[in-house]
């Protein structure tokens, strides 16, 4: 829902090692206040983990809560869970029995992180060549179908796109497999990465086209053209750097968003990512999942953030990194 | 302002003007608006020309095809429910939720950008962190807690997804604001002792406007786009009441032996967004304000 703007702005040159200690430092205390927000939202919610249709006999629920340790008052707790966090532990969960936070992620994140990353990287390639050459073909009929199929790749919601290839690949056709998942197998991956990639693919082949028209509109471009250059060049080598810094600052939300897994593609699909943790976890009050779930998204998205800045400098030499 | 010596009203000012002519000759954008138009229209006035109710079953007539020869004209659902009224219905409150979350972003938005720019500094500084904050947290995770205290009150929710969902609005109006405050006609304001809450909304606010217009007509989108995905998760509206979303979400469950409860909402749903998106580009155009 939101894009992040570049926070590097013109001014005096940094050395990278010391740009970069800055933003590292810079970013714990913004995610510690991400945690502390997270931490007490949640508690604040009515209802807790151990809540069931049938009310438990309430010894049951006294000793669960010293077994959890939420008999202690809360910023006690609070401060128990920084400590184990500093730890790198994410504590129990409290609905998965006999799992750790820690395990659950370390088991479902390659497997979303992959499916994600590939699907970004297609919707990236994919992506800035639409747009590019919607753009070289502004206003003709290669531009306005590139701008309604994109609307409707936006439009479509995923628990309806995933289905319906289902039903046309898997279950017409018999092509591809609906739903299961075998790291090893390739045919596993083309439904559920499809999906996942149409709506960024979408989203960055409209951002390349409107930059991209902006850039060939301007006066260096056109020197370039009056010099005899072939097109060729003109957009590999002049173009298309400036056009693609709004799509680098698309990057950061929509890595972070798709690498920590999409909860209708896994459970649809049955794949054992992390994608329904944070919806189920925040349903059931399962505080250390949802926790755990919040801090992965957002040391993503922060450092997925730092490295666009990184990227959109080198894009545009006229952007100093600052701090 | 005095009025002309003629009487008619006052000329609208130059940029508006270019940018509604721009806006008229885009077919486009003329398209989206009369498409828009006749959706408004046809969700306020629809059910009524239809017989059935939206809660009401017809046991004669369960997951009927449609067609004009009976009352079912776009067919009925699983439990036999008139799919006619239930997706106009829907279309009515899909179209309300979005409108009245993107006012309250809108609102909030528009304020707190206007100050972290007009304010600069250190103010500026700490409320563009709150924001990094914010934006650090997944949206879902607000809005189930959300609906955890809300409950079934569906526009209390989406007034509060707007209230959360405002970052990148008061993101564009403070840049906007950073650019406008070392203007002339600002410093002119300030010489004849305007105060700073008067400059804000005459003069600063006024000159924001364009950007936040196009990036209102593609939020709209995204809300209705966002209730769709929490209706999939049961969190949205609730039955007997229909969205477009909860509609698409009962139809993919039947889209083998009952396309037309998956098409018929799909369509609407996929006419709404294209038109918004559509208008919203145009009003881009129109306005020159460049990506967003």
């Amino acid at each position: 829902m939101s894009t992040v703007r570049p926070v590097v702005t013109l001014g005096r040159r940094m050395p990278l090692i010391r740009y970069l200690l800055f933003r590292v430092l810079g970013a714990i205390p913004t995610l510690l206040a991400i945690v502390t927000i997270s931490f007490f939202l949640i508690r604040f919610a009515p209802a807790g983990p151990f809540d069931r249709a049938r009310a438990l006999p309430a010894d049951v629920v006294a000793n669960l809560d010293a077994a959890y340790g939420l008999d202690r008052p809360l910023w006690q707790q609070y401060t128990s869970y920084l400590r184990d966090l500093a730890h790198g532990d994410f504590g129990p969960s409290f609905r998965y029995k006999d799992f750790s936070v820690t395990e659950l992620i370390r088991e479902g994140f390659p497997v979303s992180a992959t499916l994600g990353a590939i699907a970004i990287a297609i919707a990236l390639v994919g992506g800035v060549g639409v747009g590019v050459v919607a753009a070289l073909n502004h206003g003709r009929f290669v531009d306005h179908a590139t701008i309604g199929l994109s609307v409707v790749a936006i439009a479509v919601p995923s628990f309806v796109l995933l289905p319906a290839l289902g039903l046309l690949f898997g279950i017409e056709l018999h092509w591809l497999p609906v739903a299961g998942w075998d790291p090893t197998s390739i045919r596993d991956y083309v439904l559920p990465v499809t999906t996942l990639c149409l709506p960024p693919l979408a989203y960055i082949a409209r951002l390349t086209r409107a930059s991209m028209i902006e850039v060939m509109r301007s006066a260096y471009v056109r020197t370039a053209f009056a010099k005899g250059l072939p097109l060729r060049t003109i957009v590999l080598k002049h173009a298309l750097r400036p056009a693609l810094i709004p799509v680098a600052s698309y990057l950061a939300p929509a890595v972070a968003m798709t690498m920590t897994g999409s909860l209708v593609v896994e459970t649809i699909a049955g794949l054992p990512g992390i994608g329904r943790y944070l919806v189920q976890g925040a349903l059931n009050r399962d505080y250390t999942l949802v926790l755990g779930m919040v801090i992965v998204y957002s040391t993503l998205l922060i450092a997925m953030g730092l490295v666009v800045d990184l990227l959109i400098a080198a894009l545009d030499p006229r952007i100093r990194l600052e701090a | 302002m005095n009025p002309p010596p003629d009487g008619r009203a006052p000329r609208a000012s130059g940029v508006w003007r270019d940018a509604l002519r721009r806006l008229g000759r885009s077919r486009a954008a003329l398209g989206a608006a009369s498409a828009l138009a006749f959706l408004v229209v046809l969700a306020i006035l629809g059910p009524h020309l239809n017989p059935n109710r939206y809660d009401a079953i017809d046991w004669s007539c369960i997951a009927m095809p449609p067609g004009l020869e009976h009352a079912h004209w776009w067919g009925t659902d699983a439990l036999g429910r008139d799919l006619f009224v239930r997706t106009l219905l829907g279309t009515r409150i899909s179209l309300a939720v979005g409108l009245l979350a993107t006012l309250v972003s809108l609102l909030v938005g528009i304020v707190y950008g206007a100050v972290a720019g007009y304010a600069g500094g250190s103010v500026d500084h700490l409320m563009m962190r709150v924001i990094e904050i914010l934006a650090g947290l997944p949206l879902i995770f607000f809005v189930i807690l959300l609906t955890v205290v809300f409950g079934r009150s569906e526009y209390l929710l989406f007034a509060a997804i707007g209230a959360i969902g405002w970052l990148t609005m008061a993101r564009i109006v403070r840049g906007q604001t950073l650019a406008i405050r070392e203007r002339e006609f600002i410093q002119a304001a300030v010489a004849t002792g305007a105060g700073p809450v008067r400059i804000l909304f005459r003069h600063v606010v006024p000159n924001v406007i364009g950007p936040v217009i196009v990036y209102a007509t593609l939020t709209v989108p995204q809300i209705i786009l966002f209730e769709s995905f929490l209706s999939f998760l049961g969190l949205g509206i609730q039955e007997p009441q229909a969205s477009l979303g909860t509609l698409i979400a009962s139809g993919a469950s039947e889209m083998e032996s009952a396309p037309w409860m998956l098409l018929i909402p799909s369509a609407v749903l996929a006419i709404l967004l294209i038109s918004f998106h559509l208008l919203g580009d145009a009003l881009r155009d129109a306005l020159d304000v460049g990506d967003l």
